[in-house]
């Protein structure tokens, strides 16, 4: 196993994307740093920034690699190596790369700045999106075996989550405005990785009631230590689920 | 020891194997013939389990193959189409191979490697080679561990006449130690001195499976190519 997951780990090392990556993360943040004196503020827009980053770098180098390891994960399957060991090995060497490129461009610059509890907030919930759109890559590029396809539907999640759902939950909100929403916000929100990290930071930094009724409900609800639990959980199983489903479609894959 | 039953395999509406039941035994070289998209690779695949099958079993040793990965420590596959990871050097590539496979062998089998003069390109990536330099690689890699057998899809396709030497007189020394060895070929006088059964594929079916004195004598022909023009033409 551990073998294995060294061997992914040169590999994607070797690929200067993650390293560019790393980079441009430090770049941004300390550059939002620099650029702002409040650090609570800074953090905020550090926040808008990386709820755009990080899923979309992970979704399409995640996805990009698994396909450019095709000839890799071909010469593995005829060797004595279980398939599910492949599968969980590039998982995590996927996961821990993109992951350590995230702690060093934005978890560094944020404990050095702006050390708060909404700091470590937001490099908890960088972290957990990571791997939850490394996982979601995994699911896309098992799905299909075009390259192209795979990449497209990458895009095209990555694209859903970031706006799409968005829009989708603000048109339902507006047909069903005079009813009581607040509480199946709480179920949509639960539906959306990225709105469950915003929400988990926003509601560190004491704004919520800038988002009106609605966010008094959801402070209610997310701002006690048992909501930031469950956020945290949903968050985790957003991480689990997809990879599971992926490793599962993995094991009985025609090579 | 490979023991097929009714293997059956379906890539959406063509049947690429249909109910296919063979069995293969210690000591025994066969070659497995067919046209093109006979299904030939894809049964090799499902020994390998690269492929899995829609119904039927695979037996190795008595065991069933589904979830089972040991199995494949006794077995050296030559792939039609070598696919390495591009950026590594033949070295590196040799490194990881042993590291994975490390536990089971002391002794490596080289004979082929320094016969293909491969220790001179050690420091070459895999994305420069050639296709028949590639398959140097990939032949040598599938006799490396001293498998007990060995699977060899189109060993000779690509390579230049001293190679495909090489290659004939390694795969007829290794026979002689009594390894199971099943080959794919569509240059069949490669396998006249080889091979000692074959099976002869059609269509997702096997046609027949012999042995090749028993085929010889029923076609009335004297080399494989001729026997097995007949058999095709007659069909």
């Amino acid at each position: 196993m551990n073998k294995m997951v060294k061997y992914v780990m040169i590999d994607i090392l070797r690929n200067k994307m993650v390293l560019g990556y790393t980079l441009l993360l430090l770049i941004v943040s300390l550059s939002v740093f620099s650029l702002d004196d409040n650090p609570s503020r800074g953090t905020i827009s550090l926040l808008n920034l990386i709820l755009i980053i990080v899923p979309m770098v992970s979704l399409l180098f995640s996805t990009i690699y698994v396909y450019n390891s095709t000839e890799f994960i071909e010469l593995l399957v005829t060797q004595p190596i279980k398939r599910s060991n492949i599968w969980t090995s590039i998982l995590a060497g996927l996961m821990s790369s993109l992951c350590i490129a995230f702690f060093v461009g934005v978890g560094l610059p944020v404990l050095f700045f702006g050390n708060s509890q909404t700091g470590i907030a937001l490099i908890v919930a960088g972290l957990i999106l990571t791997c939850i759109f490394v996982s979601l890559a995994m699911l896309a590029s098992v799905s299909t075996r075009d390259k192209a396809k795979g990449i497209g539907l990458a895009i095209l999640l990555w694209f859903y989550f970031t706006i799409i759902y968005d829009g989708i939950v603000l048109f339902t909100l507006f047909q069903f405005s005079d009813f009581p929403m607040e509480r199946p916000m709480i179920l949509f929100t639960a539906l959306n990785p990225i709105d469950l990290a915003r929400i988990m930071i926003l509601l560190k930094l004491d704004i919520s009631a800038l988002m009106g009724y609605t966010g008094a409900v959801l402070k209610d609800f997310f701002g006690t230590t048992w909501g930031f639990g469950v956020t945290l959980s949903a968050m985790l199983i957003w991480a689990f689920v997809p990879a599971w489903i992926s490793l599962r479609r993995f094991k009985s894959k025609d090579l | 020891m490979i023991r097929a039953e009714k293997v059956t395999k379906r890539f959406g509406k063509l049947i690429a194997l249909d109910k296919i039941s063979v069995e293969c035994e210690q000591g025994q070289s066969i070659s497995l013939i067919g046209p093109n998209g006979s299904g030939k690779t894809t049964f090799i695949k499902s020994i390998l389990g690269m492929v899995v099958p829609d119904s039927g079993t695979i037996l190795f040793d008595n065991k069933d193959i589904r979830n089972n990965w040991n199995y494949r420590r006794t077995i050296g596959y030559m792939p039609q189409i070598g696919q390495y990871p591009q950026n590594m050097t033949i070295a590196q590539l040799f490194r990881m191979m042993k590291d994975i496979r490390k536990s089971e062998h002391i002794s490596y089998d080289e004979e082929l490697l320094e016969l293909f003069e491969i220790p001179e390109i050690m420091g070459k990536r895999m994305r420069t080679l050639s296709g028949g330099t590639r398959q140097k690689v990939s032949a040598s890699l599938a006799f490396l561990f001293n498998p007990d057998v060995l699977i060899l899809d189109e060993p000779t396709a690509g390579l230049d006449p001293l190679a495909t030497e090489i290659l004939k007189e390694k795969i007829r020394k290794e026979k002689t130690k009594g390894k199971l060895i099943l080959i794919t070929s569509h240059i069949l006088s490669d396998l006249d001195d080889i091979v000692s059964e074959v099976i002869y594929m059609q269509d997702g079916m096997i046609q027949f499976n012999k042995s090749l004195k028993q085929l010889k004598a029923d076609t009335g022909e004297e080399n494989l190519a001729k026997a097995i023009a007949n058999v095709m033409r007659n069909s």
